[in-house]
């Protein structure tokens, strides 16, 4: 017999009487927070990144100030030209490594938790772009703040990958006491637009 | 390599042994305790904590009973995305399937996102026995694996080791390894965390195969999550070609709307946080983005035995956030080392038995390493009933020695308290017995209990195991029937 099959057939003599019927009830919400925007701000630079907000004909310079000397990469689809970025064109991992900061947008925010939620469009690239370089430079419009986290996962498409940030990387394995900056962008820098 | 849990003792020999290390027990209560504040935290922060535990007990409860359906369904979403599909028996079985894959591509390594089900089953002690060199990314396992040493926590491995200690082991090991740590290495977490960062990077730029786990695997639609802080997982699940991810068959949860309870309890049950880092999310392969090979193990190794278990199945909704651990009073002393298995505290009491059995002496010693505190399931995201589970396996561990050919010392006890307490004269006699007794070691005993009431010291013979560890009281002088004979109920006036 295939493992598959000899697993599938444990199972079903495991659960043999067991009903499978289970209520299910709805994860509850969290109350209305006001304003979502500044909640999502406030958040957000509790995980110690930095929130910048703009409006939409600032935004091109805020970015410029914000990367100032750093080399930078930005996905094909960005929608903003970022003077002397190289867009990027399937980069090796190696190439990225000698770039300092990345620019993406995003697909969602989320206000209670502070997190950024990148689908990989072509506004926000591939997956590596924004994780080896060691800025994130990550764009995002008010009006995709959401409020809560299954608010976020009802705008999700599973089909596609998706990244959650919030803030920069981190780790607590070292007296469970948190410091910023291993692996993933040691610096998170979030531009608010509007 | 690290180190294995083969041949450990049974918890009460390990558990003495861990107690009598002070430097260990100092680090294990300020790690448990900052952790402990940072969860009530941001648990107190969400108003309807409660109602959404039941909600994500629920989600993970639905997808048990009917889990055959749904594997059928991951595997068939994980296939139209482009992914393979294994399936493995036990440890063996998975470890194979992996080295396979390892070896399909000619790699002498691999990089490895921080998995419980692979350390579960030894994966990295058999990549080595195959030539390939398995390499942990994560912090913690970082630790663990350059010190040669066990995981002792399942979200912090390292969690029994301080700052200076990580320290040292970096400086000694890391340049046996790859890059070396940078001279001027403090014990700042800042700056070790940095040293860790330029030490994996060249791995993680050069690893064509990465091994990792999954946190949860969405049915419906193929989809894997890992859940991170650091980046490691990232780095892993996307520059290298081939990706293996080894996956414990009770990860699925039915659809992708079940992420929601615990894409929300699981950060903050875990690390204290509103949100980790970093979450993952992929389903099978995606053109031109990350790996363009995708495996998927699904593994048994005992689930299913857990699973036939009515009281115990309800451990296979755990989703590894370690909170049970961080609030343990028996944990907190004994740290993770002394329950001999990847699965420490009391998920571990009741997860090992459940998927081992008890027949072996180590296993059948741990659903008795709990005072029945009940904490582990106030604190249980998914609301698993720890001590219920404990008791239901301490049964079970009694009712394996049923056959014994020379009965255990407990077991003579009860069956001569049920001869004893089957009949009135008996009874009357051997209170007598205890009455006597009781005047006796109110005489003579020089232990008293809070209150006054004399305590038996340590006895001598089998009653030794007992009162080496706890304080035996007096029996009463007067039974109650004694008691009520004398005083008709307390009617005549000279009840006291």
């Amino acid at each position: 017999m295939s493992a598959r099959d000899e697993i599938l057939g444990r199972v079903r003599s495991a659960l043999s009487g067991v009903s499978p019927a289970v209520d299910l009830p709805p994860a509850p919400r969290a109350p209305d927070r006001g304003d979502l925007v500044a909640l999502f701000v406030e958040r957000v630079e509790d995980y110690r990144a930095v929130v910048t907000r703009c409006s939409p004909d600032d935004l091109g310079s805020v970015v410029a100030e914000v990367l100032g000397s750093a080399s930078s990469v930005v996905p094909p689809g960005l929608g903003l030209d970022v003077a002397g970025s190289v867009v990027d064109d399937g980069l090796a991992a190696a190439d990225l490594d000698r770039i300092d900061a990345v620019v993406t947008r995003a697909r969602v925010g989320i206000a209670e938790t502070g997190t950024l939620v990148l689908d990989h469009a072509p506004d926000q690239g591939r997956r590596a772009i924004s994780l080896v370089p060691d800025l994130h430079v990550c764009i995002v419009d008010a009006a995709q703040v959401v409020a809560d986290v299954p608010d976020a996962i009802a705008l999700l498409d599973p089909a596609r990958p998706t990244t959650w940030i919030s803030g920069p990387s981190a780790t607590s394995d070292i007296e469970l006491d948190r410091v910023e900056g291993v692996h993933g962008p040691r610096t998170l820098h979030v531009v608010l637009v509007g | 390599m690290s180190g294995t849990f083969v041949g450990m003792p049974a918890f009460p020999t390990a558990a003495r042994e861990a107690l009598a290390d002070t430097q260990l027990r100092r680090n294990l209560a300020h790690a448990t305790r900052t952790i402990r504040d940072k969860r009530a935290a941001v648990v107190a922060e969400v108003e309807d904590w409660e109602e959404l535990r039941v909600a994500g007990a629920a989600v993970k409860e639905a997808a048990l009973r009917d889990l055959a359906t749904h594997l059928e369904t991951l595997e068939a979403s994980l296939v139209a995305a482009g992914a393979t599909v294994h399936w493995a028996r036990d440890a063996a079985e998975a470890c194979a399937i992996v080295a396979s894959v390892a070896h399909t591509h000619g790699v002498d390594e691999v990089v490895k996102v921080k998995s419980m089900a692979t350390a579960e089953i030894g994966l990295n002690e058999a990549l080595e026995a195959e030539g390939i060199a398995a390499w942990e990314t994560d912090l913690a396992e970082l630790i663990v694996q350059l010190g040669d040493d066990l995981p002792s926590h399942i979200l912090v491995p390292a969690i029994h080791r301080n700052r200076a200690e990580v320290r040292e082991i970096f400086r000694r090991r890391m340049g046996d390894v790859g890059r070396p740590a940078p001279d001027d290495l403090t014990d700042e977490p800042a700056m070790l965390a940095g040293a860790a960062r330029a030490h994996l990077r060249e791995k993680f730029l050069r690893a064509k195969v990465a091994v990792s786990g999954a946190n949860f695997a969405v049915a419906d639609t193929g989809t894997l999550v890992v859940v991170e802080s650091e980046g490691n997982g990232r780095m892993c699940l996307t520059l290298p070609d081939v990706l293996v991810s080894v996956v414990g068959i009770e990860k699925v949860v039915a659809t992708w709307s079940d992420l929601d309870p615990m894409l929300r309890l699981l950060p903050r049950s875990s690390t204290g946080e509103r949100m980790n880092p970093y979450t993952s999310t992929w389903s099978g392969v995606t053109p031109g983005d990350g790996p363009q090979e995708v495996h998927v193990v699904l593994l048994d190794n005992g689930r299913t035995r857990a699973l036939a278990d009515d009281v115990g199945r309800q451990a296979l909704r755990c989703i590894r956030c370690s909170a049970c651990l961080n609030v343990c009073p028996v944990y907190e002393r004994v740290g993770g080392h002394a329950y001999g298995s990847v699965y420490p505290g009391p998920i571990g009491a009741i997860l090992n038995p459940l998927l081992n059995g008890v027949a072996d002496e180590q296993t059948a010693s741990l659903p008795y390493a709990s005072s029945l505190c009940g904490a582990c399931f106030e604190v249980c995201p998914v609301r698993i009933d720890i001590p219920s589970v404990l008791v239901d396996q301490r049964a079970a561990v009694v009712d394996s020695h049923r056959g014994d050919r020379v009965p255990k010392p407990e077991a003579v006890a009860m069956k001569a308290a049920a001869w004893t307490f089957s009949s009135a004269k008996r009874l009357a006699r051997a209170e007598r017995a205890s009455g006597l007794a009781g005047r006796v070691l109110g005489r003579f005993s020089r232990t008293t209990l809070p209150g006054g009431r004399a305590a038996a010291g340590r006895l001598p013979g089998p009653a030794a195991g007992w009162t080496g560890a706890r304080d035996l009281p007096a029996p009463p002088t007067e039974s109650f029937r004694e008691w009520w004979d004398r005083t008709d109920g307390g009617r005549d006036g000279s009840a006291r």
